[in-house]
């Protein structure tokens, strides 16, 4: 039976201090997706059918690259952001919480670099 | 994980059924969800019948007939009868709202009446709000002031007066808090929409001076962030409250401080 007054529980461990930094960045990350999704969509629509040196030249001007991987960054980490916040909503218990945190973490961290390394490697005429 | 199914012992089961009342009156159907700790059984919904041409026109009204003349067991919580003090908040046609205020004209066909969701239910339509008020305790819904007490009383101008309107109004009848999936959910940790409103009403009262120490207890992933803007609970406030907006507004303060 637990036996601690309703007060106790509802402060419980204290606020954490924190939270607007992780709200800021997914509203960041938001508005940044919505013109570079439409980029990349039209770059992808512009190169169906092209052989691999035209992709490759395309991909090779700094300024999409850049664009890429900017929205590469910028999906994979609203991506990690919004999992994690349906993680902490449905999942209650600690140890299973705290370990589906951390893989969502290293998952989107590796979706990320690949795709990033990916884009490099063509980039840079690999 | 979400509970998704619900135990044996909470299953409801189909119940009684009472007499229908004699003659061709305005009969209506209700369905009421009866649990009592006591008996060791399972919930059920009983049916009842009742002449609306012989009852007021408020659910409330029909709630009170069926307790004073078919079923004195029935069990629920009421008091002002006229939507400012809360107590009667149910689940009545598939919304949280105000039996009081809520007309049977305005709902079509058979009347279903639960207790408020997500709730632990003390007694047929009674929810334990123990929580929810000690949530609101949490917040200290009162004027806080470091400055020497004024020989009369704090003052505000009308502009500032007027930044509470939509906030004060609120009743604590918890209908809004537990129509949102997120309290549902994590209402261990999560304040909810009514506690949330109840702070903004403080951070935006001009007298008040522990905007900054409000702020710091509430800047937390889950007593204020796990609102996804579901927004069941402007649909929900009997009131006609948005403490969405309310919260939004909190957001928006916790953003203006860093920046």
């Amino acid at each position: 039976m637990n036996m601690r007054t309703p007060m106790s529980r509802v402060r419980g461990l204290g606020s954490a201090k924190d939270g607007t930094t992780h709200f800021w960045r997914q509203r960041i990350t938001a508005i940044a997706n919505l013109p570079l999704v439409i980029l990349f969509l039209i770059l992808v629509i512009t190169m169906v059918g092209a052989s691999h040196g035209q992709v490759a030249a395309l991909l090779g001007s700094p300024m999409v690259a850049i664009l890429v991987l900017f929205g590469i960054a910028s999906v994979t980490t609203h991506m990690w952001l919004g999992m994690q916040v349906v993680i902490e909503d449905y999942i209650h218990g600690e140890g299973a919480k705290i370990l589906l945190l951390i893989s969502n973490g290293f998952f989107c961290a590796f979706v990320g670099l690949s795709a990033a390394f990916a884009l490099l490697k063509i980039s840079f005429g690999g | 994980m979400v509970e998704l199914t619900l135990p044996k012992n909470s299953r409801i089961e189909k119940g009684q059924s009472w007499p229908r009342p004699a003659g061709t009156g305005n009969i209506r159907e209700v369905q009421i969800y009866r649990w009592n700790p006591d008996d060791g059984k399972n919930p059920r919904v009983d049916t009842y019948y009742i002449d609306l041409d012989d009852c007021g026109p408020m659910i409330l009204d029909g709630l009170i007939k069926i307790k004073n003349e078919i079923d004195p067991t029935l069990t629920f919580r009421r008091s002002c009868r006229e939507g400012i003090c809360g107590s009667c908040a149910m689940n009545i046609d598939g919304t949280n709202t105000l039996a009081c205020t809520k007309g049977f004209n305005e709902v079509n066909g058979t009347v279903k009446i639960y207790p408020l969701p997500h709730q632990p239910v003390v007694k047929d339509l009674i929810p334990d709000l123990t929580n929810f008020f000690a949530q609101h305790a949490s917040i200290e819904p009162w004027l806080k002031t470091s400055s020497p007490q004024p020989q009369t009383e704090w003052l505000q101008s009308h502009e500032d007066r007027q930044k509470l309107d939509g906030l004060y109004e609120c009743i604590l009848c918890a209908c809004c808090s537990t129509s949102c999936p997120s309290y549902w959910w994590n209402s261990d940790r999560y304040l909810g929409p009514a506690v949330l409103l109840q702070a903004y009403r403080w951070l935006a009262d001009s007298r008040d001076e522990a905007t900054g120490e409000r702020l710091d207890n509430l800047e937390d992933p889950f007593r204020l962030y796990r609102c996804h803007t579901i927004l069941n609970c402007v649909q929900a406030c009997p009131k006609g409250l948005n403490p969405a907006k309310a919260i939004a507004e909190i957001k928006k303060l916790m953003v203006e401080r860093r920046y």
